[in-house]
């Protein structure tokens, strides 16, 4: 992975590949979001991304709904 | 099953715990059958399942815990899935996982295995792992992971049986299992021996020094809490400092989870890398579409209120109209001879609430399998996410949107179906503003009472008290998501499940259970409250004119003046509290109707301004839900506080709007002479 910044996987367009780099939301947040398959270092696909209302990722073969204020607090590295 | 008669039976309990969807209740379904019986984790409102089964001379519990990703301290379900098994000790732990996302469905796996009870692994889902090109072999898997393995297709009741041979042989001998265990980061290792030296000898019973040390490095606040306690201040001080200076190690820790699973899964699975298009990817390409997934969403939500109306209304009145009534008139027959007020309590009184609360019956029961069966498909998931946009806005969560929506037909479902809403605040927000969901009774009451008054512009008023009535709601929502639930907005994560094929056993089971506790937790105070309002509205003589009902609202002749309601009308509103539907009915007793032949409403227009009206309007589309709602809202919040809240809440919005109604209507000068 190149050494960009991080972005908010909020606002990456639908079918974007990335890697997790940053949970920015506390430990609750980070708590919950691990049993779901994702914590740093976690490949994940942006499925749906509409720019307003939620993101729908797909993680470990799982699919994940996430409000666009918890999506905005993960920060990713999105391949190229 | 054979076994000998006096040999003592030892009982072995099974804790069956796994990731939600992962097809847990499928399995709890096919062990325990009809042997279930629901409660409530002590002091929680979580359902807690247990069931028995006996098998090889052994009598067996099984005990579902709640469905949970993993076993943190962050949510009610897994504190309560963990102080379940630390404390209460089963015997074996069956987790069963989905062999179809198997990577993220063993995280709880990984929180298990450091816990001090055996577990065995049931591998649920081959059939769709297995659809999705993924491979599996068991006996690899077994061997990484050093404990039984057992693969299942629960949908099917494949490999249930051999899960509680395998469950019943590491019972009788647990000290065989000694699994393999995820090891934190070695930048890490030294501060996680530290901390656990730390705590040993100073933890009580039920905590593992190690396992503590690892939430503490968590950061799990209460096991920090704890710790605090426990510890002399010169251990616990050392600690503090320790995990200060370790705060990343949280992110280790669950990334060091998964590198654990990546390593065991290496050599039993093999998944293809050919990008092939699932069934579910081609179903979501229409139902999370940002248009095509709205129109679903209506129509589904159209169908389910169509189909529960459609089915339980008619069977509701069939049951009302065709049991209930002629059971009430034979208990009056009977007791011809008896004082009056013995046949008014008995049928009346009594039967009255009984009949009440029969005829919600085959409204919930249509409801809950319609629930069920979206739950159990995927769908339901969906639609919170296509509906979450909306919700969000009400601080509500996508998945209120169901309940509210068929809150409209009735508020009883509308409150119980609240509970697909995984966190207590958003299940407590959705429960409180149910109620203001306009019911069919109080939809019914405004339809007869508008074009009394209003004659040509009846359809034009009736759309107005609608909306505004949903405007309220929506208002009550921001103000309470942004007050009383401030901070506590829970964050819409939500996994959007493969679709499934349903299973009947899980939404029968679902449909008993739901029904089941309506009757036994809600239905004795619908009761209580119906019988109660039938002896203040019938004592101190019979008829509601005379009665304590009606001497209390003429008490309240000063908030009637405000309101612009007389006596009658606050009487009216007392016994709606019943039955929404009763409000016209008493109008009808307390003006009376009927006399001279002038029907009610002609009655009506001729006593009571419209500004008056609008007033009653307002205070019975808002005032306090009926009965059944209380008693269901009591039931599902599983506190008196909470609901007396939601009541006081309802009570002072009605109240504040039909006063402001009146008094601006008063100030314009409009409606104030009659029609």
């Amino acid at each position: 992975m190149s050494a960009r910044t991080a972005v908010p996987l909020s606002e990456l367009p639908p079918h974007t590949k990335a890697v997790v780099r940053r949970l920015a939301g506390g430990r609750p947040f980070a708590g919950r979001l691990a049993g779901m398959g994702v914590v740093v270092d976690s490949p994940l696909e942006v499925l749906q991304n509409v720019g307003h209302g939620p993101v729908l990722i797909l993680v470990r073969d799982t699919r994940i709904a996430l409000g666009r204020g918890e999506a905005a607090k993960i920060l990713v590295d999105a391949a190229a | 099953m054979s076994a000998p008669r006096h040999e003592k039976v030892r009982e072995i309990v099974l804790a069956l715990a796994g990731q939600p969807n992962a097809g847990k209740s499928t399995v709890f379904n096919l062990l325990t059958g009809l042997s279930q019986h629901v409660g409530n984790w002590p002091g929680k409102t979580v359902d807690r399942k247990e069931g028995t089964l006996e098998r090889g001379g052994a009598r067996i519990r099984v005990i579902d815990l709640p469905g949970t990703y993993g076993l943190s301290a962050h949510s009610e379900d897994e504190r309560i899935a963990r102080d379940f098994i630390l404390h209460e000790r089963p015997d074996v732990i069956l987790m069963i996982a989905d062999a179809s996302a198997l990577e993220r469905s063993l995280y709880l796996l990984t929180e298990l295995v450091v816990l001090p009870v055996p577990v065995v692994l049931g591998l649920n889902m081959m059939d769709v792992a297995e659809s999705e090109g993924i491979e599996i072999e068991p006996h690899v898997l077994e061997a990484a992971l050093r404990m039984p393995v057992v693969p299942l297709v629960a949908r099917r009741a494949q490999g249930v049986s051999a899960l509680l041979s395998v469950a019943l042989r590491v019972a009788r001998a647990p000290q065989e299992c000694v699994p393999a265990r995820p090891e934190i980061a070695a930048s890490h290792r030294d501060v996680l021996t530290r901390v656990a030296d730390l705590l040993v000898g100073n933890l009580p019973a039920p905590y593992p020094p190690d396992w503590a040390a690892l939430k503490l490095l968590e950061g799990d606040p209460e096991i920090a809490e704890r710790a605090r306690q426990w510890l002399p201040a010169a251990a616990w001080n050392e600690i503090d400092a320790l995990l200060r200076a370790h705060e990343d190690a949280v992110l280790d820790v669950a990334s060091g989870r998964y590198e654990w699973i990546g390593r065991m899964l290496r050599a039993g699975v093999k998944r293809p890398q050919l990008g092939q298009v699932s069934l579910t990817d081609r179903l979501d390409r229409v139902a999370v579409h940002c248009v095509w997934g709205v129109v679903l969403l209506l129509a589904v939500f159209a169908l389910v209120f169509g189909l529960t109306f459609g089915i339980g209304s008619p069977l509701q009145e069939w049951l009302d109209t065709g049991v209930v009534l002629p059971l009430r008139d034979g208990v009056r027959a009977a007791l011809a001879g008896r004082p009056a007020w013995l046949a008014g309590l008995l049928a009346d009184g009594m039967l009255g609430g009984a009949g009440l609360v029969f005829t919600f019956l085959p409204i919930l029961v249509v409801f809950f399998a319609a629930l069920a069966l979206l739950e159990e498909t995927g769908y339901l998931a969906r639609a919170a996410y296509v509906a979450d946009g909306f919700m969000h806005s009400l601080g509500l969560h996508g998945k209120s949107v169901l309940p509210l929506f068929l809150g409209f037909g009735c508020n009883v479902p509308a409150v119980m179906g609240a509970r697909v809403i995984a966190s207590r605040s958003g299940r407590l927000l959705t429960i409180l503003l149910a109620p203001l969901v306009p019911c069919s009774a109080r939809l019914a009451v405004l339809a007869f009472l508008v074009p009394v008054f209003f004659h040509e512009y009846a359809l034009a008023i009736a759309l107005l008290f609608v909306v505004a009535n949903l405007l309220v709601l929506a208002g009550v929502g921001v103000v309470l998501s942004r007050t009383v639930f401030r901070g506590q907005h829970a964050a819409f994560i939500m996994e959007l499940p493969l679709y499934h094929v349903p299973d009947r056993r899980n939404i029968a089971h679902f449909v008993w259970s739901n029904t089941w506790a309506f009757l036994r937790k809600a239905g004795g105070l619908i009761l209580l409250l119906s019988a109660l309002v039938w002896a203040l509205s019938y004592s101190p003589q019979a008829g509601v004119e005379g009665s304590l009902l009606a001497r209390f609202a003429q008490r309240l002749a000063p908030l009637g003046t405000v309101l612009g309601l007389d006596w009658r009308m606050l009487v009216a509103l007392l016994t709606s509290f019943i039955a929404k539907e009763n409000a016209v009915a008493t109008l009808g007793i307390l003006y009376g109707a009927g006399a001279n032949g002038v029907g009610l409403a002609a009655t009506l227009a001729t006593h009571v301004a419209p500004a008056s009206a609008l007033s009653f309007l307002a205070a019975t589309m808002l005032f306090i839900p009926c009965a059944a709602t209380v008693a269901v809202m009591r039931q599902e919040m599983g506190d008196w506080r909470w609901t007396l809240f939601g009541v006081t809440l309802l009570l002072a919005i009605a109240l504040g709007a039909a006063a402001l109604i009146y008094q601006v209507s008063r100030m314009l000068g409009v409606g104030m002479v009659h029609a």
